[in-house]
């Protein structure tokens, strides 16, 4: 993995493991990799993927089981309330991105009931 | 105390040249810490100073406490920037000649490395390409006990394969209670390694800190920070 953008390493970690559990790769329960072989995977100090199941686990994302390792919560309302903050920070992101092309809200509304119609007609 | 080093004003001048200028630098146990700089900043000067190899001319170096002298040495594994093993050496001959220098030395973890990389032992040194030289060095120094790894530029010059091999095999040796010390100028392939870095420039410190930190508080990767502090060339 390439960190290139100006996040902090751990944040970038976090929210690619945060992108596997909101579209389902990772399901509730399953078992994240041992700090050791994940800091391996991505090339990466463990002490930062120490970190960032520390983070993940304060937001109750993950727990950890002593002795067992990690795991992706098994609570269905923290995952749906993970995928709805996912799906506003794209929007946001979006709605950013259009307005630095110069686009008001209006335009940006037409826009897309247009692409939905289009979509929607395939 | 849960410094592994402590360098307190440390000056150290050539002839006409200072090389270091004032360096004071606290390093952890258990962390893993990154000195940038181009070449000719000071950072072989800071670890031949480290490794016992050149006395400082003014300041204090201390290492697990002690200062740099016979019992610091057996707590470091250096790596230097250049080959230290015979030509007619097989790497058998190289295990053996660690074994009998160093107490610490780990025949075991040493094979196991030597497997991960790539080679064997009947290879001899004279024909392995520079990849594969920097592989061996890097295995006989990860395979001592040692409280303080000090590698200096271990991916300088190693094609992207081996390069990979060698950032495995330094995340793999790590672990809590000992320290690495890793200098480098390839900030781009080494960066996520660190948790702490220093830059150097001209024998001085002009920036240093957690690397996260840096990163969240300038809002770039460390490779961005190590532009603006010494220009594109």
């Amino acid at each position: 993995m390439e960190f290139n953008s100006n996040l902090p390493i751990y944040i970038q970690i976090m929210n690619l493991i945060k992108t596997k559990i909101a579209s389902g790769e990772l399901n509730g329960g399953d078992k994240l990799p041992s700090v050791r072989e994940f800091s391996k995977e991505m090339k990466v100090n463990p002490n930062t993927i120490q970190r960032v199941y520390q983070e993940l686990e304060r937001e109750k994302l993950v727990f950890t089981q002593r002795g067992m390792g990690t795991f992706v919560t098994e609570d269905t309302d923290i995952i749906k309330n993970l995928k709805k903050d996912r799906a506003a920070e794209l929007i946001n992101q979006f709605f950013l991105d259009m307005g630095s092309l110069g686009f008001r809200i209006d335009a940006i509304k037409k826009m897309v009931s247009e692409w939905t119609n289009k979509e929607e007609s395939i | 105390m849960s410094n592994i080093v402590e360098i307190n004003n440390l000056t150290k001048k050539y002839a006409n040249k200072t090389a270091l200028d004032n360096v004071n630098l606290n390093i952890e146990r258990g962390k893993v810490v990154g000195i940038l700089g181009p070449n000719g900043s000071g950072k072989t000067t800071l670890i031949k100073i480290l490794t016992g190899l050149l006395r400082q001319t003014s300041g204090e170096v201390l290492i697990d406490g002690n200062k740099v002298g016979v019992k610091t040495k057996s707590a470091v594994s250096y790596l230097p920037d250049r080959n230290f093993l015979y030509k007619w050496m097989r790497i058998e001959d190289a295990s053996h000649m660690y074994k009998d220098f160093y107490t610490d030395f780990d025949e075991a973890k040493f094979n196991e490395l030597l497997a991960f990389m790539n080679l064997n032992r009947s290879m001899k040194i004279d024909s392995l390409s520079k990849g594969m030289h920097e592989k061996l060095n890097l295995a006989l120094v990860l395979s001592r006990n040692a409280k303080l790894y000090i590698l200096d530029e271990p991916i300088a010059g190693v094609d992207p394969v081996a390069r990979d091999q060698i950032l495995d095999a330094i995340i793999n040796n790590y672990n809590e209670d000992s320290s690495m010390i890793i200098t480098t100028h390839l900030v781009r392939d080494m960066e996520s390694m660190f948790d702490e870095v220093v830059f150097l420039k001209d024998g001085q410190i002009v920036l240093t800190g957690n690397a996260e930190a840096l990163r969240e508080e300038k809002a770039k990767q460390i490779e961005e920070i190590y532009k603006e502090i010494f220009g594109e060339g």
